[in-house]
């Protein structure tokens, strides 16, 4: 649920990266965080453990400005991809308006990806929402590993798992390197916010 | 997805409560958060410097997770959520379903007093809510 302040005309929304553990959410916010600093006016907030695993989420609020009046207030979070970590995963979700799913393009992590995913579909449904309404991107990251010798999963697999009946916006991406993060950023703020203009109508 | 929308008239009406039973006890800041981590409003004595939209992220999680223990060990919740610190507290309270009031105030206030406004807060809070639908 977007809330939507009339007095002080201000809408925030709440953008959600989800994916199976060690994907590269967390790897995408600080990207995000390095690149707009313009855009961000706090710290980024990790709720990690020692090894650098999400415990909780990542936390970054992302101001994009104006429309039509009203101040969008972006606030992203990642949820902790490891199995067990289920319970915290949908507190998480609670509330998403939007989410962006994170798969490990590795050719190793592909039953992960749709473990994962079928995972949202029924979290979602907890929340009495569907994967099929709710503006959503595909992000098919560490696309560089091709590079070092790795094996990565063709897109067409990638599609053919994991987006052949959601048939959403897809990138090719690489959080590492930055290699259409911003994008796959823009994407879903733009889809998000359309379809919150489109409930207010 | 239903989305929330309070009219300026509401917020006008829930900030001047929060003005009335808190602020003017004393608390340092009281905020009104949805269990998405969502600030709806927040009336402080312009003292405080942190930012407020991490706060109400963890805020909300924080309290996301002691429901979630609660559901697990059979209670339907734990109703009470206090923090103390060495020169601050903070206080969480369910208003319904989706919000949350917490309060931050210093060592000048009992605990008692506060929870006693809380309540007085909550109940004329809810009447104004309850005109959204
Ligand atoms: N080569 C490569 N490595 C990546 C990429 N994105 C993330 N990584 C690495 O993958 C590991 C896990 O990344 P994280 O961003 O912590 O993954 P996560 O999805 O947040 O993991 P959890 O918090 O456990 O759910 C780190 O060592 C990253 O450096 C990428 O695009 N390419
Ligand atoms: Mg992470």
């Amino acid at each position: 649920m977007s809330f939507i302040n009339l007095k002080d005309k201000v809408v925030q929304v709440k953008i959600v990266y989800y994916g199976p553990g060690r994907c590269g959410k967390t790897t995408n916010l600080e990207y995000i965080n390095r690149k707009f600093r313009e855009q961000i006016q706090s710290e980024m907030v990790s709720l990690k453990t020692h090894g650098d695993r999400t415990l909780f989420f990542d936390f970054l609020p992302f101001h994009m400005g104006q429309i039509k009046g009203y101040d969008i207030k972006i606030q992203l979070y990642t949820v902790p991809g490891q199995v067990k970590y289920n319970a915290t995963r949908k507190l998480v979700l609670k509330g998403v308006d939007g989410i962006v799913f994170v798969a490990d393009a590795m050719e190793k992590q592909r039953e992960k990806n749709i473990r994962s995913l079928n995972q949202l579909h029924e979290n979602l449904q907890s929340y009495k929402e569907s994967i099929f309404d709710i503006p959503l991107v595909m992000q098919y990251n560490k696309v560089d590993l091709k590079e070092h010798g790795i094996p990565v999963l063709p897109i067409s697999v990638l599609q053919q798992d994991l987006n052949s009946r959601l048939q959403v916006p897809y990138f090719e991406a690489s959080a590492i390197t930055g290699f259409n993060v911003a994008a796959t950023l823009k994407k879903i703020i733009s889809s998000t916010v359309v379809s919150i203009q489109k409930k207010l109508l | 997805m239903n989305y929330g929308i309070v009219s300026q008239e509401q917020l006008e009406q829930i900030e001047e409560i929060l003005l009335q039973k808190l602020i003017k006890i004393g608390v340092d800041c009281a905020i009104i958060i949805d269990m998405a981590g969502n600030i709806i409003t927040i009336k402080d004595t312009g003292k405080s410097k942190y930012d407020i939209y991490s706060f109400a992220a963890l805020a909300a999680g924080n309290f996301a997770t002691v429901d979630a223990m609660a559901k697990l060990v059979g209670e339907t919740e734990f109703s009470l959520l206090f923090h103390k610190g060495q020169d601050s507290s903070i206080h969480f309270s369910k208003i319904d379903d989706e919000l949350l009031l917490i309060s931050m105030f210093g060592k000048d206030i009992s605990l008692g007093f506060l929870r006693l406004n809380v309540v007085e807060a909550i109940e004329q809070i809810q009447k104004v809510w309850e005109k959204q639908d």
